[in-house]
């Protein structure tokens, strides 16, 4: 009952806020929602304490109903709870109710308030079913839930145009992910015989060496079925390839970028990798692309990341960078590792966002950087908050210890994870990770420096006239432009935020990657007998534990000489390399490539199919071509009738004439 | 001149093609078709009382006296008909009477 009122809150909050939220108000729909979340959180932290640190060491299962039985296929409705659960749990409660309260004051202007509360809670439900399956069926549930939810959010203005096509891209982009999680599902049924986590993970040894025959190509069948799981992992968690949705999300809403596209959602990828990781750990191929798609993702995102000029822009290709990292360290079998930092970056990560919406908020929906500067002193509360975050996601610690922000604790963990692995691909992985630190450092103090510090209007030379990406609804520009504080409502959860951030790392790291490891996370987290990444990682030369901080103040350092002292340089610089700049600037060229490959392919297939194929075929000659035809028929008959008498009456003599000479020449014999 | 069958004939004929150019050619005026449709009916009573008298026989003559009825009635009928649509419609030209026109 306990973990059914935690699932089930969210959902009861959707429906009276969706159903009734016209008749109850836009201030009653946000007590409600926001008010069960709140419980919903406070139960789950219990929940988190009592089992994380209690002695059940089994998962327990709670049932709510069955779903469907079919043959040998039975799906339930089931909740399973082990501490994997209990952790994602607090992280989507937590930052969902704190969303919730900040929404209550950054959406105070919209008109369609019901709404977006409706479908925070309606993401919030399915991501809770998300991380509470047992079985895959269950999960998938979630999984198309949380995406959906993710659609309606990004296009919750739908009045904008920019937002509509956001908002079907993420929806696409997510499709090809999840046909290869489907894929991969139906195979594991093949293969098994069950769609049952234990089942799964029961049989899971016995799958090993195990060869399936794909389009006459012989294959390792657990490989096969961790790429294709891993595939829906890579659209939903926005990795190398599949990652181009990300960034057009934050056409939403900037709390739903919060919670959907930095905390929650985009982390189903790696949670669901290391749910799965009784399967992964069985195929080293598998793990290996792990690594060398989230490693690829980590530098690529942070490459981009860097010349980007929308502040959201800068804050959600972090976040892919971040996610890259997640995926290297479940990728080197450091399952808790990238539990670990899902962890802490949804923390400073929703920290970021809600800065950034504040800051947003406070420059009256202006969201390109060099609009912005010398906010310092207009809007020190939100400063400090996002130098908080900054300083948790670059990692500030106090190096050889585990002293430091939440991001020093598990990134530089992920960072010694990858060196001392010898799996493949790990040292490019760890090549990858320690580059992207300093590119880290450098973009978030970038965006520091060009938002606070200086004065409004260094960096609008290099304004274009028209380019102003605003969140616009309703919101008069009555040429006021002095930045202004938010309201309480908002700070308070950025406060309890910016505690995350600088404690959670520090608070949880013994459970979670240290000694208390095995009694954290008892079964939820498969380790094989020669998997002993953990260990490994503490034993690393001093030089690699340095490298971080090292890379971190490096970033900073030129930031800090870049934008904050010759104010020339980045101008300069890219000026130089022309090339380089545009390639980074355009994001690889990913969204040109894939509109050659994949866009312009499909709109001339539909063309065909649409001009040739109905248009010519369908309605030239089935249907509607018999009934042209009758048409073209009809409307030369029509014109005999005139609807004068004296024509009907010639006819009739016409016919009269022509029986009587018939009858006179011929007819008769 | 003895006027025979043949002069009957020949002017019932000619009768009745004026009725039928009436009804046809007429562009005008729809008393003008009335008309006509009673000149067509008195054409073939003049047929009918030629042969009647021609083979002796009575019954033709009675079968003309029931087309006479039978025209006047029409023409009565067909004259309500005329004054009932030109109250509705306003003309009785015959280029306006085309409601069956597709």
């Amino acid at each position: 009952m306990f973990y059914d009122l935690i699932v089930f809150l969210p959902l009861a909050g959707f429906l009276v806020a969706g159903l009734f939220g016209q008749q109850i108000g836009a201030r009653r729909s946000e007590q409600i929602t926001t008010g069960l979340l709140g419980l919903c959180a406070f139960l789950s932290w219990i929940a988190f304490f009592s089992v994380a640190y209690g002695h059940e060491e089994h998962a327990l299962i709670v049932p709510v109903a069955n779903w469907l039985t079919s043959g040998k296929l039975a799906v339930a409705w089931s909740l399973r709870i082990d501490t994997l659960t209990t952790v994602m749990l607090v992280v989507v409660t937590t930052v969902s109710f704190l969303v919730h309260l900040y929404s209550i004051g950054y959406m105070h202007e919209d008109p369609s308030r019901q709404r977006f509360f409706a479908y925070l809670s309606l993401f919030t439900f399915a991501m809770l079913m998300l991380v509470t399956a047992d079985n895959l069926v269950q999960m998938f549930f979630g999984w198309e839930g949380v995406g959906l939810a993710s659609y309606l959010l990004i296009g919750f203005w739908y009045e904008k145009p920019s937002a509509n096509a956001a908002a079907i891209k993420a929806f696409v982009v997510n499709r090809v992910g999840d046909f290869g999680f489907a894929l991969g599902i139906f195979l594991l049924f093949q293969l098994t015989g069950s769609v049952s986590l234990e089942q799964i993970f029961a049989a899971a040894p016995s799958l090993v060496g195990k060869s399936i025959h794909v389009f006459g190509i012989e294959g390792d069948a657990l490989t096969i079925t961790c790429l294709l799981l891993f595939m829906g992992a890579m659209g939903k968690s926005a990795q190398f390839l599949l990652h181009t949705w990300l960034p057009d999300a934050m056409e939403g809403p900037t709390p739903v970028s919060a919670l959907i596209h930095a905390a929650t959602m985009v982390t189903a990828g790696v949670f669901m990798v290391a749910r799965l990781s009784p399967l992964f750990d069985l195929s080293s191929t598998a793990l290996s692309v792990v690594i060398i798609v989230g490693a690829t993702t980590a530098i690529f995102a942070a490459t981009v990341g860097l010349v980007q000029n929308d502040i959201k822009r800068v804050i959600a290709y972090s976040t892919c960078s971040q996610l890259g990292y997640m995926f290297v360290a479940l990728g080197v079998g450091g399952y808790g590792l990238g539990v670990f930092h899902l962890f802490t970056h949804a923390f400073f990560k929703a920290l970021l966002f809600l800065g950034a919406g504040s800051v947003i908020h406070a420059m009256h929906h202006e969201q390109d950087m060099r609009a912005m500067g010398g906010l310092k002193d207009e809007i020190p509360f939100t400063f400090w908050m996002m130098t908080i975050g900054t300083l948790a996601l670059t990692g500030v610690g106090i190096p050889l210890t585990t002293i430091g922000f939440a991001g020093y604790v598990s990134k530089d963990a992920i960072i010694e994870a990858a060196f001392a692995s010898h799996r493949f691909g790990a040292v490019y992985a760890f090549c990858c990770v320690v580059l992207a630190a300093g590119l880290t450092s450098f973009y978030s103090w970038r965006l520091v420096f060009m938002t606070f510090f200086g004065h409004r209007g260094d960096w609008s030379a290099s304004l274009p006239a028209a380019a102003h990406g605003h969140d616009d609804h309703g919101h008069g520009h009555d040429g006021d432009h002095a930045a202004h504080e938010s309201p309480r409502v908002m700070l308070i959860p950025l406060a309890v935020l910016a505690l995350g951030a600088v404690l959670a790392g520090m608070a949880f790291r013994n459970g979670f990657i240290g000694s208390g490891f095995e009694s954290f996370w008892k079964e939820s987290l498969f380790v094989g007998k020669d998997n002993t990444i953990l260990e490994d990682m503490e034993k690393v030369p001093r030089l690699v534990s340095l490298l971080p901080t090292l890379m971190m103040i490096g970033g900073l350092l030129v930031a800090y000489y870049m934008y904050m002292v010759d104010k020339k340089a980045p101008a300069r610089l890219a000026n130089s390399n022309p090339l380089l700049y545009r390639f980074l600037l355009n994001k690889w060229y990913f969204d040109e490539l894939y509109d050659f490959l994949f866009v312009r392919p499909a709109f001339w297939l539909g063309r065909l199919f649409w001009k040739g194929g109905d248009g010519f075929i369908i309605d030239g000659m089935g249907p509607d071509g018999v009934s042209a035809r009758v048409l073209d028929v009809t409307r030369n008959v029509v014109r005999l009738q005139t609807g004068y008498v004296y024509h009907y009456a010639f006819a009739m003599l016409l016919g009269v004439a022509a029986i009587a000479t018939w009858y006179l020449f011929g007819g008769v014999r | 001149m003895i006027i025979g069958l043949t002069h009957y004939l020949t002017l019932a004929a000619i009768l009745f093609t004026i009725g039928i150019a009436g009804i046809i050619l007429n562009h005008k005026n729809i008393i003008v078709i009335l008309m006509s449709v009673e000149l067509i009916l008195l054409a073939v009573n003049i047929n009918l009382v030629a042969f009647s008298t021609q083979s002796g026989d009575l019954t033709g003559q009675v079968f003309a006296l029931f087309i006479l009825t039978v025209a006047a009635a029409e023409a009565a009928i067909g004259l309500a008909i005329l004054v009932a649509y030109y109250r509705n419609r306003g003309s009785i030209a015959v280029e306006d009477i085309n409601a069956l026109k597709g």
